[in-house]
């Protein structure tokens, strides 16, 4: 969910669905092999699952107790701090698995995942193809990832502000460097905030190598850093619930419903071409004694029953096409047509050098 | 004396010791040379940032501290016990609360922003003083208050000037605690996380900073090894460096001595207008958090206190604000047990002079054992958790208790730094006289050296009792999504878009507060019916 301890997402490309498309016969041709031979595998129904997640994880009262309902097993969450320190635990914890599915590996961490080998090659059969495009690449995640749920991290604008200063509201990374909108950003931090990083990381897709020179210039446009997103948003930004006066902030496309007053006017707003889409994952933990029924408590979380309530507990989007919005959303909360997208396997290998480069131009 | 030692070694082996050599293990085992880590531009950076925030932090604590334990401690006035809770406050307000709160009033166009002070290294350190200021006041005010007068008195009869009674007389004797408190401080400076990063807007970094980093997000286990062994080596050293300082107190003390507080005098003035500037410049982010809290979007008005009943806008929460305080209050009651049963049986043993320079030297080093666990990174202790508490007997890492006694670990340094001056300070003739005239070991601990801890023990509660109800580094690492703490709730609310769950989270904040505040007043309540009763 987009809190700020949460979650860092990518896009697997769309233009690649053709591919993806033939991921999925494959990941469960290996799926249905890797299950006749996993050895760890138990006898019997075990009475509780451990799910893993981020801190950010939440359903509603009496969500997973229709997973014990159906199965007789019961569901007990852990949770394991955001998306990075979630996966890190993973890595760390192989010998020993800290339960037996992990979900909220997002985009940015899903390749560390998958290449340290953490998680049973486990898709679930249920995703059809208006959610393939969600799949990641075969070797980064695809066949052992299950989408869940996705969201924008994207510029948000206090509409008011603008109108009162009679200025046109900027539309692009590139008018955010413009004079006329000197000192009128703030964002998290990239190296301590996972939407400070997801703005980086639209960059990045934005401007390639010339990154760094549009940080620079971003910087000698008045951008003003911030640790986290709580001190961005509600001591600088300058909307309705804040306290600051920069009227532009790195935040969540799902972050202007919130500020609807009771009136209905709508007094932030999000910039739809500033966004890096961060999708959330879920996975069977390799050395799991029931693979079994893990993967059926990843498939309970694509299920309708799970993704009808993500949007409310969440603040996200639910990947599976045949769940439905709460009222309201269609309204306020926007998606972006073209998020900018940076491949999973690219990120991890660039994350440190990124940010370490990231850290010397804004944070000086 | 065995048990003294014994059960205090094993707690700290078992939760602190083994975590740490477990994730030292897997750093140092990883390929690759790490003497590079440690000789790049940015770690030596860091070290210097670390030492340069902590020690100067600790200094400016115990400058401004030191008079207000006089006030609060020495002399006699209404409302005493009152102002003696309020200056806990800051000590336990959740980091990311009091960052918003500071940078509120420090950033551009705040009441504040004059100063020109968002972002800066100033800032950092004025909010480390703001954290940290209670433990100089608690751990010193605690030895001052029980200070066995009559050498003062004497000095004065005979002339002294009540400048030269102070600086030749009080102040050597209260050095051991005031020692012990600055290298608390130190040590809580030196592991700070939130605050650094929030207030020096990600420009000023620590060690601890830097291990977070290195582990939660690039997971460079090596480099966060070789960060965490200069960690130990810097918090070792200036452990040696303080136990060299604190020497072997002897502050006596009277057995059951009435509070030796007496009425302000006019040689009171200056520690007293020290003390109001002081209170005031603490109130203040204090105080716009309390008006804050009053804001909604309905209105001025206690909506916000109203929704603590709630799970908050849209679900924001697991379980209702008030369920996350009853969850706290166990939590902490638990760990104030377990950090003050280990912390005094640990004091009890280190109150006693071996015969053998050997023997010494052995309790000194158990000494410092028992301080480290404040100045290691949180993050290595919350890893090394989860790699090394996997088997049984310990499968520990997913069971609740693991929260109590890491909130504990954090506690117990506090006990051992309050309690222990003061059995240090206890005359051996006393015992021994209670031996002669025939009382058994058993009888000349309770008689004695728990007679006279009393007062520092509920002291050291009270503290612990704040810090396990604050904490929140450990905790969100560790505590269970379906009995999250209040400082957790509190940081997921402030985590969310939405005036109201801002408003809640301040609300939130002020109940967390409020909540220390009586703790601690009744503490002191007790205190005074207790002497004695042991």
């Amino acid at each position: 969910m987009p809190a700020q301890g949460g979650i860092l997402k990518q896009f697997p490309c769309p233009e690649k669905g053709h591919i993806v498309q033939k991921i999925i016969p494959v990941a469960l041709a290996a799926t249905l092999l890797l299950a006749g031979c996993a050895a760890p595998a138990v006898e019997g129904t075990p009475s509780k699952l451990v799910l893993v997640t981020h801190d950010s994880f939440n359903l509603s009262e009496g969500t997973l107790a229709k997973f014990t309902a159906s199965t007789g097993i019961e569901v007990e969450v852990q949770a394991a701090g955001d998306a990075g320190e979630l996966v890190n635990k993973l890595v760390l914890t192989k010998d020993s698995p800290l339960g037996d599915v992990v979900f909220g590996i997002d985009n940015t961490f899903a390749s560390r995942a998958v290449s340290e080998g953490v998680l049973e090659n486990y898709v679930s059969p249920d995703l059809t193809e208006a959610e393939s495009q969600y799949l990641l690449p075969d070797d980064q995640g695809g066949e052992q990832l299950t989408p869940i749920d996705n969201g924008d991290v994207c510029i948000n604008v206090d509409h008011e502000w603008f109108a009162e200063a009679g200025l046109d509201e900027p539309v692009t990374l590139d008018d955010l460097r413009k004079p006329e909108y000197k000192n009128l950003l703030v964002a998290p931090a990239a190296n301590s905030s996972s939407p400070g990083l997801a703005f980086l990381l639209a960059t990045i897709a934005a401007k390639g190598d010339g990154w760094q020179d549009y940080w620079q210039a971003l910087v000698e446009n008045g951008v003003k850093i911030d640790a986290g997103w709580s001190d961005a948003y509600y001591v600088d930004f300058s909307g309705p619930s804040s306290e600051g006066d920069r009227p532009l902030v790195v935040s969540y496309a799902s972050s202007p419903p919130f500020e609807v007053q009771d009136d209905g006017t709508v007094p932030t707003g999000a910039l739809l071409d500033t966004c890096f889409r961060q999708t959330e994952y879920a996975g069977v933990i390799a050395g799991t004694q029931y693979p079994k029924e893990a993967g059926q408590l990843v498939d309970f979380l694509f299920s309708t029953v799970v993704q009808n309530d993500i949007p409310e507990n969440m603040y996200v989007f639910p990947v599976n096409a045949a769940a439905t919005l709460p009222d309201g959303w269609s309204d306020y909360a926007k998606i972006a047509e073209n998020p900018f997208v940076v491949s999973p396997a690219e990120i991890d290998a660039n994350r440190e050098q990124w940010l370490t480069e990231w850290a010397a131009i804004a944070t000086p | 004396m065995a048990l003294g030692v014994g059960v205090p070694l094993a707690f700290l082996a078992v939760f602190f010791a083994l975590p740490v050599a477990g994730m030292l293990g897997r750093g140092l085992f990883a390929d690759g040379p790490f003497i590079d880590v440690l000789l790049r531009p940015r770690t030596l950076r860091l070290i210097g940032l670390t030492l340069a925030q902590a020690g100067i932090a600790a200094v400016v604590c115990v400058l401004v501290g030191l008079p207000i334990a006089h006030v609060l401690y020495r002399l006699r006035f209404r409302g005493r016990a009152i102002v003696r809770a309020l200056v806990i406050v800051p000590f336990v307000l959740p980091t990311v609360v009091v960052g918003v709160a500071f940078r509120t009033l420090l950033r551009e166009g705040g009441i504040l922003g004059f100063l020109g002070l968002d972002a800066t290294f100033p800032a950092i350190l004025l909010a480390l003083v703001f954290f940290n200021i209670a433990v100089v006041v608690r751990t010193v005010g605690g030895t001052w208050e029980g200070l066995d007068t009559r050498q003062e008195d004497a000095a004065r009869v005979l002339g002294a000037s009540p400048r030269r009674v102070f600086l030749t007389i009080t102040l050597a004797r209260l050095a051991p605690s005031i020692v012990a408190a600055a290298s608390i401080v130190f040590l809580f400076c030196s592991t700070a996380f939130g605050v650094v990063l929030v207030l020096g807007g990600t420009r000023f970094g620590t060690i601890e900073t830097e291990i977070w980093l290195l582990t939660t997000q690039f997971l460079d286990l090596r480099a966060a090894s070789v960060l965490s062994i200069a960690q130990l080596v810097v918090v070792t050293g200036m452990l040696l460096l303080a136990a060299r300082a604190r020497g072997r107190s002897t502050a006596q003390r009277r057995v059951g001595a009435a509070s030796s507080a007496r009425a302000p005098r006019r040689g009171d003035i200056l520690p007293i207008v020290a003390t109001i500037v002081t209170a005031l410049l603490l109130a203040l982010p204090i105080v716009a958090l309390l008006v804050r809290s009053l804001q909604s979007s309905e209105g001025w008005g206690l909506h916000n206190y109203a929704a603590l009943g709630t799970t908050g806008a849209r679900n924001a929460l697991a379980v209702p604000v008030w369920t996350a305080l009853g969850n706290s209050l166990s939590i902490a009651v638990l760990a104030t047990l377990i950090a003050v049963f280990i912390g005094l049986l640990a004091c009890l043993a280190l109150s006693r002079t071996p015969r053998t320079a050997r023997g010494r030297r052995a309790l000194e080093f158990f000494d410092g054992a028992l301080m480290l666990p404040l100045g290691v990174s949180a993050v290595t202790v919350g890893f090394g958790f989860l790699i090394t508490l996997n088997q049984p007997p310990l499968d520990l890492r997913s069971s609740f208790i693991l929260v109590p006694i890491a909130q504990a670990l954090v506690a117990l340094p506090l006990v051992v730094r309050t309690v222990l001056p003061v059995l240090r300070g206890i005359d051996p003739r006393l015992r021994e006289s209670a031996a002669v005239l025939g009382s058994a070991p058993w009888r000349v601990l309770r008689d004695v050296d728990l007679a006279i801890a009393a007062r520092p023990v509920l002291a050291a509660s009270g503290l612990a009792f704040a810090v396990a109800l604050g904490e929140f580094g450990a905790t969100t690492f560790l505590s269970r999504p379906d009995r999250p703490t209040l400082p957790v709730v509190i940081y997921r609310l402030i985590g969310l878009p939405g005036g109201d769950n801002f408003g809640m989270a301040i609300a939130a904040s002020v109940v967390l507060a409020a909540v220390t505040v009586l703790v601690i007043a009744l503490v002191e309540r007790l205190r005074v019916g207790t002497i004695g009763a042991f």
